[in-house]
């Protein structure tokens, strides 16, 4: 009896603070809608004269990949603004709890608001909804319908350079198979998978690229039975959209296979089977999109809204790594080549593009915008050997 | 089939450890801390020493570690032990994102494949099971001699002495708390061992919380196999061969739902502890049969 009653009490315990949280999301929920209807009234531009600017990343700052490239970006804003306090949180989690690091954030003075994962932002809405008075940029998602004053998304087109190392491993590859590990068919990554086999056929039309999906962002066992099982169908050169890039690279070095990089540079990591690569460069577009905030002019900018930025313009923050040491000076002409191509006339997803099933993506001669491409490149094309996962 | 062994031998280490800890009557949710910070400590002073051993060593050692302070709560202060495993298991999590932080970007000299000579020349046989990293080939002998020391020696005696009839144990002079922390210690070892293995021999990378559940499951194949270290083998290999089976079908492109593969065996494993549940319950140790007894008074 005794025994029961103590977990009664447990329970109990337990119970209220199930309560006690419950409360707390209504008051928190009630407050928002308080200073959301303050929108109107509130006359400061987002981010202006900012005394501090916070960045928050999914996960660690030295992860080989898109977080450690995120965090080499906040760390060039240091640099370019001594004045700024710059503010970081590693291993925020797409969850509420997001929301509540940006809160601690500006609560210590931060008008501008970088969110990096794609994961974040739901919560970088809620807070921008919130906080009419900051700037929150999100990295790599998508605002559907109109744009809040004081929000944005910003990513570069990581297809281009994905297509151009593409290029390289439809003309390194001996098996004319080209294996792709990546973690969710979210559309950015879609893009960056069609891209490649795109690239590799324009040099190899025999190149086909297999996917296998991880469902993680990092869980190293499973991308180490990915690399495995790819190999062992005969893909003699590897890449990923992985956040955590080290397994992979190793896998394909172990095996004697080429590997191609993404998100960073990790040749050290396979010095004979490193081909190429691309790998982010932040630091350009971080510090303007900063400086455009704390001049006031956030609202109404190009990056109030769902900006893009590509070889077209030059801004783009992917850029290629370095080549390996096999590539030859023949392919690095194509390459070349393909680049100036698309910062001029062309794109990547230039017509005809077909997709698996054989219906037309892309007409023939159409040169999409990033618009068009962000919305149409959403299936695999054909030569991706494999299938999205479905949740039905 | 291959991958079955691959994925499979870090939950066996846990699954091993786990069913010596379970027959001395303790059950340790912590396994996957400890298997959390075997994975980091091999990880970081293979990193330091460039010898993959000292490391397994190392891994092994931090395992023991972490369980000594599952062993110490349980035993001398007699918390609840569901309980006070889920504490150690985040304990294990905040050290080693903590300390992991400094090697996330490291690389190490890690285990290599050494395929043993002959054997691993069987067709399908010798490539399942003879061109693995030394880690794998080691639990090809502790598997058996686990069950050999667990059942027919002195020591598997006590072990399951302490774990039955406690009281018994004392009663002939015994010290019952020894045999129980060494028990719960060496399961922690073990644990250490298989989270050496994630990290330097498989996956070759540390990663922050990069057991993904693999510890929990190691104590469901556990429950599941009774505490019979072949059996716990086989679920092992089971569980292996489900994570391997989603890339390598998809590398194949066959027309597959992940999600629901990914999901089998778990799946799998809560449909076979509903089936065995009641009849394995009075199988169970006495001392393990009064804490999931606690547990259902709630």
């Amino acid at each position: 009896m005794r025994r029961i009653s103590r977990w009664a009490a447990i329970s109990a315990v337990l119970l209220l603070a199930l309560v006690a949280a419950a409360c707390g999301s209504n008051s928190d929920k009630s407050s928002a809608n308080a200073s959301g209807s303050d929108n109107s009234s509130s006359s400061s531009a987002p981010g202006k004269d900012s005394k501090a600017v916070g960045f928050i990343f999914v996960g660690p700052k030295d992860d080989f990949g898109y977080n450690q490239a995120a965090y080499q970006g906040a760390m060039a804003v240091k640099a370019a603004f001594p004045n700024l306090k710059v503010l970081t949180a590693e291993n925020v989690p797409e969850t509420d709890e997001a929301a509540r690091v940006m809160e601690g954030m500006i609560a210590k003075g931060a008008k501008i608001i970088f969110a990096t994962s794609y994961g974040h932002l739901d919560a970088a809405m809620k807070v921008a909804a919130d906080h009419p008075d900051v700037a929150v940029v999100q990295q790599g998602n998508f605002i559907k319908g109109t744009v809040p004053a004081n929000a944005g998304t910003y990513f570069g087109t990581v297809y281009e350079p994905v297509y151009l190392a593409g290029i390289v491993a439809g003309k390194q590859t001996k098996t004319n198979k080209l294996g792709y590990v990546y973690a969710f068919p979210i559309p950015q990554t879609v893009a960056n998978i069609d891209a490649f086999e795109l690239g590799a056929q324009s040099v190899n039309p025999k190149a086909e690229t297999y996917v296998v999906n991880t469902s993680n962002w990092c869980d190293p066992a499973k991308q180490e039975e990915a690399a495995k099982s790819l190999l062992a169908q005969g893909v003699d050169v590897l890449t990923q959209h992985q956040d955590c890039t080290a397994t992979i690279t190793k896998a394909a070095e172990a095996a004697g296979a080429m590997v191609v990089g993404y998100h960073a540079d990790a040749s050290s990591l396979a010095p004979k089977g490193w081909i190429a690569g691309s790998e982010w460069d932040w630091s350009a577009l971080y510090k303007d999109i900063v400086q455009t905030a704390l001049d006031g002019k956030f609202t109404g900018s190009k990056y109030n809204a769902n900006f893009r930025s590509g070889l077209k313009d030059g801004l783009n923050p992917f850029v290629q790594s370095k080549y390996g040491p096999a590539v030859t000076q023949d392919t690095k002409d194509l390459v070349a080549k393909a680049k100036t191509d698309i910062s001029t006339s062309g794109s990547p997803f230039k017509g005809p593009v077909m997709s698996q099933d054989g219906k037309t993506l892309i007409a023939a001669g159409t040169v999409p915008d990033y618009a068009t491409i962000e919305s149409t490149i959403v299936v695999f094309v054909k030569g991706v050997v494999g299938e999205m996962p479905k949740s039905s | 089939m291959t991958g079955a062994v691959r994925g499979g031998t870090s939950i066996l280490y846990c699954a091993m450890g786990e069913s010596v800890s379970e027959t001395a009557g303790v059950v340790n949710l912590g396994t996957e801390g400890s298997m959390l910070v075997g994975a980091l400590a091999a990880y970081a002073i293979t990193a330091n020493t460039h010898n993959p051993w000292i490391g397994a060593l190392a891994g092994a050692s931090a395992g023991a570690a972490l369980a000594f302070v599952h062993a110490f709560f349980v035993l001398n202060r007699k918390a609840n032990q569901l309980a006070t495993g889920l504490v150690v298991l985040f304990l294990g999590l905040g050290l080693t994102s903590l300390f992991g932080a400094a090697y996330v970007a490291r690389t190490v000299n890690s285990f290599k494949t050494w395929k043993v000579p002959l054997l691993s020349h069987i067709p399908w046989i010798g490539q399942i099971f003879f061109q693995h990293d030394p880690l794998t080939y080691l639990t090809f002998l502790l598997v058996p001699a686990t069950w050999f020391v667990l059942q027919r020696t002195g020591v598997g005696l006590l072990v399951r002495g302490a774990g039955e009839r406690s009281e018994v144990l004392s009663t002939y002079g015994h010290n019952v708390l020894l045999v129980q922390y060494l028990a719960v210690v060496t399961g922690g070892f073990l644990a250490g061992l298989g989270g050496a293995q994630l990290s330097t021999a498989y996956a070759n990378a540390w990663f922050e919380n990069m057991t993904q559940g693999r510890g929990f499951v190691a104590v469901a194949v556990v429950i599941f196999a009774a505490r019979k270290p072949l059996a716990a083998m086989g679920g092992s290999y089971l569980f292996g061969a489900a994570l391997a089976l989603s890339p390598a079908l998809q590398a194949r492109g066959w027309h597959v739902n992940q999600f629901a593969l990914d999901s089998l065996p778990y799946l799998a494993i809560i449909v076979v502890l509903v089936l065995l549940g009641k009849k394995r319950a009075a199988e169970a140790p006495e001392g393990l049969q009064k804490v999931f007894e606690m547990s259902i008074a709630t």
